[in-house]
């Protein structure tokens, strides 16, 4: 079949399941665009051209297909690189299609030319740059095939607009050659009897469970595993939801910001089951003090992941739903009641008070997250920006299952939240999404707004207005005395803001407005936004000081202050 | 500690970029790199030698294994390998000194490639010790210029360092040993 550059393009996007394309046209990628009109996709047009890529990655995270994002060349590919390492950093796969000049004006400074493949080669799993058509079938078919195979991540197509127009004798590629694509993990052949062993022997074993599980599908396995040998589950920031927190065995979130009981559990435990997870900084704090007692078994599907910044005693490579489906049959029944009892022990210290059930005067952002909670019965799926509310929806949302909580975790990238929930809700179209977002982070990506009305997109958009760029003050109120240099934040009227979109809205400022505000936003046929003006100078505890031991932490000072639980087994 | 690492890549724009951007990325410099075919068609063998602490040099190595254009990366540091370089030396002469250095040539087993009246260009293929002394000794003559290729590897033996790259048939992996 003959077909342009552009068709291909298309039929290789449709053939991949994809039929949502955010994207922000130009000169370099017209011809893709008038070709689009032919074929079935909704393109979603963007304000800025970073949106694109979140949509795609929020779209990518709820749907788990590959989300596409579609660009012009020099601005409008650049515009991307906050998202492409965004996606990089938390294995989002993502296709992004960016327009290039004429390939005979490569390298000669041409209008709106850039090396993008050179600006993205960090940020990408892989790129490629277009320059003739017989190279473009095998390219998008291998795009697609990359960024969703082993360990997933972001791929750029950079297209030639020459090559856009060109004809060529076209089938799609049904296998792809290059070596590359098929290397096999090096296994050690007892990995996983060596691990069985360690588990059957450990009398204070702990799972830390991370985004690799919810990617791998393998929930019901970790739960298995947990129930079996009863064994607690502790979860990364991105594990959220790999068991619901209201399972016994379910300790929350770990790391800078866990819970106190979870972090010592961390630090006691004699057997850590590291599940599809990197050991990330902001899990481990001071690396050579983290879990100190424990041998470390790491399942792990990305080798270079492994002996990074743990050395583990065994290493289980591979997909973790195969590898723990065939660690299961070898892990006898334990009951390990000491080891438990010591962790609710240690919780007893953290459950002094439930903010649930308490009168607080001011409205404060953990409240916010719990009566969302209730509001909603936990049946939504909850994006966040970067920041105090992303954490706070992490200790005081109770995630139910996996994929509940899309947030940028290892880029912390603020001004993900409200473009990612445009892409989840319309990937999910039937599910309630509630982007949750800070003052400062809304408005690094607010004029995503526009988009929301052209394309009637029915996210909640909850605004945690502190009038700070809240975690960077945390951070100066225990670090720097309090010098709130650059931290302090004025917000437009964001009642006047919604109303010059269109977007009904309501303003909060008491706390028996909250339910009632988040009900009013649900019961909405369309968008709507909610600004929850929040006590301004709040921390989000407890607090693990960067370089220091997880088990050393800045813990909530007292029931004046801020008060709650975990959100560890709700109360309620 | 310097370490030789041997990698096996597909030969295609952008992978020397790839490549060199891992080690960029955590600040090593790339001490010598020297590319070239391999025994398979298509598949570019790449000897460089780099000097890191074991943990990152391990980690890049882990990194570079991951990279769709690497077929296969190979520490070969601490493996019983054959190690080359190729020198090529022009060093001033006069009447005097041509026949002292033609002697330190001999002795060396390199050789003379070129003659002028006042220049010789000296050819030396062996390890890099070798050739650093022997550079070391035509110093006190002059060197006018030099170019080294840097080090390649080949390991020796049973334990020959042999990819079975799946370039035809997808999905192959035909027992490669490394992964991802
Ligand atoms: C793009 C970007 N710039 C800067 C930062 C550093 N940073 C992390 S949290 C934060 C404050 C976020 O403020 P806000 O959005 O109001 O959320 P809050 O912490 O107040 O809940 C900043 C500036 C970042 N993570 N991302
Ligand atoms: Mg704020």
């Amino acid at each position: 079949m003959e077909r342009t550059g552009a068709q291909i393009v298309w039929e290789t996007i449709l053939r991949e399941g994809v039929d949502v394309v955010f994207g922000y046209p130009g000169g370099a990628i017209l011809p893709t665009y008038d070709a689009m009109p032919a074929y079935p996709v909704r393109h979603v047009l963007v304000r800025h051209e970073q949106a694109a890529v979140h949509m795609a990655e929020g779209w990518a995270r709820a749907t788990g297909k590959v989300g596409v994002c579609m660009t012009t060349s020099g601005p409008g590919a650049t515009n991307l690189v906050t998202g492409l390492a965004n996606a990089m950093m938390d294995s989002i796969p993502v296709v992004a299609i960016t327009g290039q000049v004429a390939s005979n004006l490569l390298g000669g400074d041409a209008f709106q030319e850039t090396d993008v493949t050179g600006v993205t080669l960090p940020v990408t799993k892989y790129n490629y740059l277009v320059t003739h058509i017989d190279e473009l079938p095998e390219a998008m078919a291998e795009a697609f095939y990359i960024a969703r195979s082993g360990r997933p991540g972001p791929v750029v197509v950079d297209i030639c607009k020459d090559v856009q127009n060109a004809k060529i004798d076209w089938t799609y590629p049904e296998t792809l050659s290059r070596p590359g694509l098929h290397k096999a993990l090096r296994q050690e052949p007892s990995a996983v009897l060596k691990a069985s062993e360690l588990i059957n022997q450990a009398s204070r074993p702990l799972i830390l469970a991370g985004h690799g599980v919810q990617m791998g599908k393998a929930e019901a396995e970790l739960i298995e595993l947990a129930e079996r040998a009863q064994i607690p589950v502790v979860t990364t920031l991105l594990g959220l939801g790999n068991i619901p927190e209201q399972h016994p065995l379910a300790l929350g979130m770990g790391g800078m910001h866990g819970e106190a009981a979870t972090n010592h559990a961390v630090q006691e435990c004699d057997v850590l089951i590291a599940v599809g997870m990197r050991f990330d900084d902001r899990v481990t704090g001071r690396l050579d003090r983290f879990a100190p007692k424990a041998k470390v078994i790491h399942f792990e599907l990305d080798p270079s992941e492994v002996g990074k910044n743990v050395r583990p005693t065994v290493t289980v490579l591979g997909d973790c739903k195969q590898t723990l489906g065939a660690l299961l049959p070898g892990i006898q029944p334990a009951t390990h009641g000491q080891w438990l009892e010591t962790i609710r022990g240690w919780q007893a210290t953290t459950h002094q008070v439930d903010i649930a059930d308490q009168e607080v005067d001011e409205l404060i952002p953990p409240f916010v997250m719990r009566q969302l909670w209730h509001a909603t019965k936990g049946e939504c799926t909850v994006v966040t920006d970067v920041g105090q509310h992303q954490m706070w929806e992490a200790q005081y949302f109770t995630h139910l299952r996996p994929g509940q909580l899309i947030t940028s975790g290892g880029l912390g990238t603020m001004g993900f939240g409200l473009p990612a929930a445009v892409g989840a809700k319309l990937g999910k179209p039937n599910e309630l999404i509630w982007a949750i977002v800070g003052d400062g982070g809304f408005q690094q990506t607010l004029q995503e707004l526009g988009t929301i009305v052209q394309e009637n997109v029915a996210v909640k958009i909850g605004i945690i207005n502190n009038g700070f760029l809240g975690m960077v003050r945390q951070w100066q109120q225990f670090f720097y005395e309090k010098r709130y240099a650059g931290t302090p934040m004025l917000s437009p009227d964001y009642m006047k803001l919604a109303d010059a979109y269109g977007i009904p809205a309501l303003r909060v400022t008491a706390n028996d407005e909250v339910y009632p505000a988040i009900q009013r936003a649900n019961a909405h046929d369309g968008p709507f936004l909610v600004e929850f003006q929040v006590k301004e100078e709040v921390n989000v505890y407890p607090m693990v000081a960067p370089g220091g031991a997880v088990g050393d932490m800045i813990r909530r000072p007292g029931p004046a202050i801020v008060q709650g639980y975990s959100g560890v087994q709700p109360s309620w | 500690m310097k370490h030789t690492v041997v990698a096996w890549m597909e030969d295609r724009p952008g992978v020397l970029t790839r490549v060199a951007s891992l080690f960029r990325r955590r600040g090593f410099n790339i001490e010598s790199l020297a590319v070239g075919h391999s025994e398979t068609p298509g598949i570019s063998r790449m000897t460089f030698v780099v000097d890191g602490d074991e943990r990152m040099v391990d980690q890049a190595v882990k990194q570079l294994e991951k990279q769709i254009d690497v077929t296969r990366v190979e520490d070969v540091t601490d493996q019983p390998v054959v190690v080359r370089e190729l020198a090529l030396v022009r060093v001033r002469t006069d009447t005097q000194t041509r026949a002292e250095i033609m002697q330190i040539v001999d002795v060396y087993r390199a050789q003379i490639v070129d003659i002028a009246l006042d220049s010789l260009i000296i050819q030396v293929v062996g390890a890099e010790d070798r050739i650093d002394s022997l550079i070391d000794l035509l110093g006190h003559y002059g060197i006018r210029e030099m170019v080294r290729t840097g080090r390649v590897a080949i390991t020796r033996g049973r334990a020959t360092l042999h990819p079975t790259h799946a370039v035809n048939g997808a999905g192959k992996t035909n027992g490669r040993k490394m992964g991802i």
